[in-house]
């Protein structure tokens, strides 16, 4: 059924100007191709209307976002990485981190790389330094190969404003064994717009993971992102998104991963804050044999709303896509997943596989799942499913019949809802973390 | 003090319904008593089982269940548990993402926090020694405790299971609802040796099965029968034999009679 709307209630703009994005190129001394690239993207943003009507976007309504607080760019005012929860910054295994890079309020803080990653030849830098110290990688892989400002109005507003980043490039035949984590943190409302690029060259392998969180406050924020994993032949890349906003930030962002021939790419994703967040999640497989699994979690509660929208593209033959995602919904929180698989004309032989699975734990929950084919090829195996649940009389019952408590058996069951896909987290203390804090939303 | 758990005149239909499956239950199983209870199908045994662990489907009507004096039907199933009550599922429910091991150490730790709030619960290492003990002796390998509760277990497994949480749990008076159905003989071998180490002077039973065949592996020191939701009949071991001898037909034909007259 066509939603129609009043013109009167389309989604205020952003009040941004081609100024600023002359100014910011201008400051950080940027090379003339970004500045060109800025230009450009900024004539295209300019050129489309903020998204509402569109089938990706017809039920996710955003018109409560205030441009003029979420909107205004947040500078950083001098805070250090103490700022940031001890949780966040804790090495992801062992005693020491493999690398570690910690933006507060987009301001790069602290900057760790092992020494073994470093003799090895691993990039692991914020995205300034690496303008200046590899610029022909950027040059080459910045915003042209996964994510691309014409991806829509947000990516190329991104394309356009982004300010801080992170790039990782890890060489041919390298293996990155320890991970690198990456902590974004702010402390104050206003607009973030960061960016991950990550460049595996052939049969080069690396376990990674970044982490969202922001200080609660009373203004709107916004966040305005985009993520690229490139994935060489025959790479290997585990990794891992953990986005945790404040119950005031508005998430808007872009994310693709593009796995090369006979690569692998295995990428968890998980949602717990903000009180928005529109996410285009999206793997191209481009080489045969190309094989990427794409894992998703999120527990939306008080107002929250997800929109989390996935795509699997297959544009060669042989490749394998596997997507699960699953999500629980409390109080009078929404979340809704959109997923597509698709294919080039005659990709024969290729493997998807999508399932949503929801575990609604109010009446005022409302949980949408919209799985997708769009599949040009007739040697295919590909399959999606949706289900959804409540807890159930019976398991609780059971539980509770050995002594366990009643709130207990359900955090329980919940938990194990959830723990099929935290497993596929590489990090044990991250995951008893993030079991901690789906209890404590559990428990709120 | 010996538990007693006294069912009194206990009328039960399914939740929501009038149709009654108990029809006015009496029976009193002491803590070191092993009591059979067999019948037809559909003559109640599993709504008996399950109304005394408290399964929300069902309904009381009227009568009255107590363990030592206290209420059971005024217990939600946690306390029913933590009084020393236990009921081995006929339908062991799968919980996907919960390993038997966590699942059992979360069970003891109720039962410490509920006598006192401030424990810290069983350490690991204790826990995972008396895991290994009674999975010895019950014959069950070790990596039964990292799977994930019921989830794919075989019905032999979940059976199994079934016996060793009781083990773990110890408690006073144990519900065993058709704990034979669905094992080759090698299981209900085992299974029986499981119950039989744990009943005794510390543990009374409550074996509810269709087929005379578990009694030979658990010796009763009562069996009654249940029929149309009443126990018709009560005796010693050699009701089991008679009943296997005549079938259940022999008590429809009496219960008809008794009923006419």
């Amino acid at each position: 059924m066509a939603v129609v709307r009043r013109r009167s209630s389309l989604p205020q703009a952003p009040s941004y100007s081609i100024k600023q994005v002359e100014a910011l190129s201008r400051d950080n001394e940027e090379p003339g191709w970004l500045r060109e690239r800025r230009l450009e993207a900024w004539a295209l943003y300019e050129s489309m209307p903020m998204p509402y009507m569109e089938e990706e976007w017809r039920r996710t309504d955003y018109r409560h976002i205030r441009w003029d607080e979420a909107g205004k760019l947040i500078t950083a005012n001098g805070l250090d990485a103490s700022s940031v929860p001890a949780k966040n910054l804790e090495p992801l295994t062992g005693q020491e981190q493999g690398g570690l890079l910690v933006f507060v309020d987009g301001k790069i803080v602290s900057h760790q790389l092992a020494d073994q990653l470093a003799r090895q030849g691993v990039v692991f830098t914020d995205l300034r330094t690496a303008l200046r110290e590899s610029e022909d990688l950027l040059r080459e892989r910045f915003m042209t190969r996964a994510v691309t400002p014409a991806d829509g109005k947000f990516a190329a507003l991104h394309a356009a404003l982004w300010d801080y980043g992170v790039f990782v490039h890890v060489p041919r035949n390298t293996s990155a064994e320890l991970p690198l984590h990456v902590v974004c943190y702010n402390t104050t409302a206003g607009a973030g717009l960061g960016h991950v690029l990550v460049v595996l060259e052939e049969n080069a392998q690396a376990t990674m993971q970044v982490e969202y969180a922001s200080q609660e406050r009373a203004q709107q924020s916004a966040y305005i992102g985009a993520t690229e994993l490139i994935v060489g032949d025959a790479g290997n890349l585990r990794y891992v998104s953990l986005q945790d906003w404040n119950r005031e930030t508005f998430e808007f962002s872009h994310q693709r991963g593009v796995v090369g021939r006979d690569a692998q790419l295995d990428w968890v994703n998980g949602v717990m804050g903000s009180r928005l967040t529109k996410a285009f999640i999206e793997v191209d497989t481009v080489g045969a044999g190309a094989n990427a699994r794409v894992s998703g979690f999120f527990f939306a509660d008080r107002g929250q709303f997800f929109d989390l929208d996935t795509q699997q593209n297959h544009n060669a033959p042989l490749t394998n896509t596997d997507l699960l995602f699953k999500g629980a919904a409390r109080d009078n929180a929404r979340t809704l997943w959109q997923g597509m698989i698709k294919s080039l004309p005659k990709m024969q032989q290729i493997d998807g596989y999508q399932v949503c699975r929801n575990l609604m734990l109010s009446d005022e929950a409302r949980m949408d799942s919209i799985p997708g084919l769009e599949i040009e090829a007739d040697d295919v195996a590909c399959s999606h499913a949706a289900t959804f649940g409540t807890l159930e009389d019976e398991p609780i019952y059971y539980l509770m019949s050995r002594g366990i408590t009643r709130p207990q058996a359900q955090l329980m069951i919940i938990e194990g809802f959830f723990d099929e896909l935290l497993q596929r987290i590489p990090f044990e203390r991250v995951r008893q973390r993030l079991m901690a804090e789906i209890e404590a939303k559990i428990i709120a | 003090m010996t538990a007693t758990l006294q069912i009194q005149n206990l009328h039960v239909s399914v939740e929501g319904d009038d149709d009654l499956i108990l029809r006015g239950v009496d029976l009193t199983v002491k803590q070191g008593e092993i009591h059979a209870l067999m019948g037809p199908n559909g003559s109640g045994k599993s709504t008996l089982a399950n109304v005394l662990m408290g399964n929300p489907a069902y309904e009381v009507h009227e009568g009255a269940v107590f363990l030592n004096g206290d209420s059971v039907l005024d217990m939600e199933p946690d306390e029913r548990s933590r009084a020393g009550l236990f009921l081995a599922f006929q339908y062991p429910v799968a919980i996907p993402g919960v390993t038997l091991a966590n699942f059992l150490r979360h069970a003891i730790n109720a039962r410490l926090k509920a006598d006192d709030p401030e424990s810290k619960g069983i350490p690991i290492p204790k826990f995972a020694r008396m895991m290994r003990q009674k999975m010895n002796d019950l014959h069950i390998d070790h990596s039964f405790a990292g799977r994930y509760l019921n989830e794919g277990f075989s019905g032999g497994e979940k059976k199994r299971a079934e016996v060793l949480q009781m083990a773990v749990l110890e408690p006073r008076i144990a519900v065993l609802d058709e704990t034979d159905s669905g094992l080759d003989i090698d299981a209900l071998r085992i299974v029986a040796d499981g119950v039989n180490a744990l009943t005794g002077p510390a543990m009374g039973a409550l074996v509810i099965t269709h087929y005379q065949r578990m009694l030979n592996y658990i010796k009763p020191d009562f069996v009654h029968v249940l029929y149309d939701g009443r126990i018709v009949e009560s005796g010693g071991p050699e009701l089991a034999h008679e009943l296997e001898d005549k079938g259940y037909e022999w008590i429809r034909e009496k219960h008809l009679a008794m009923a006419e007259a």
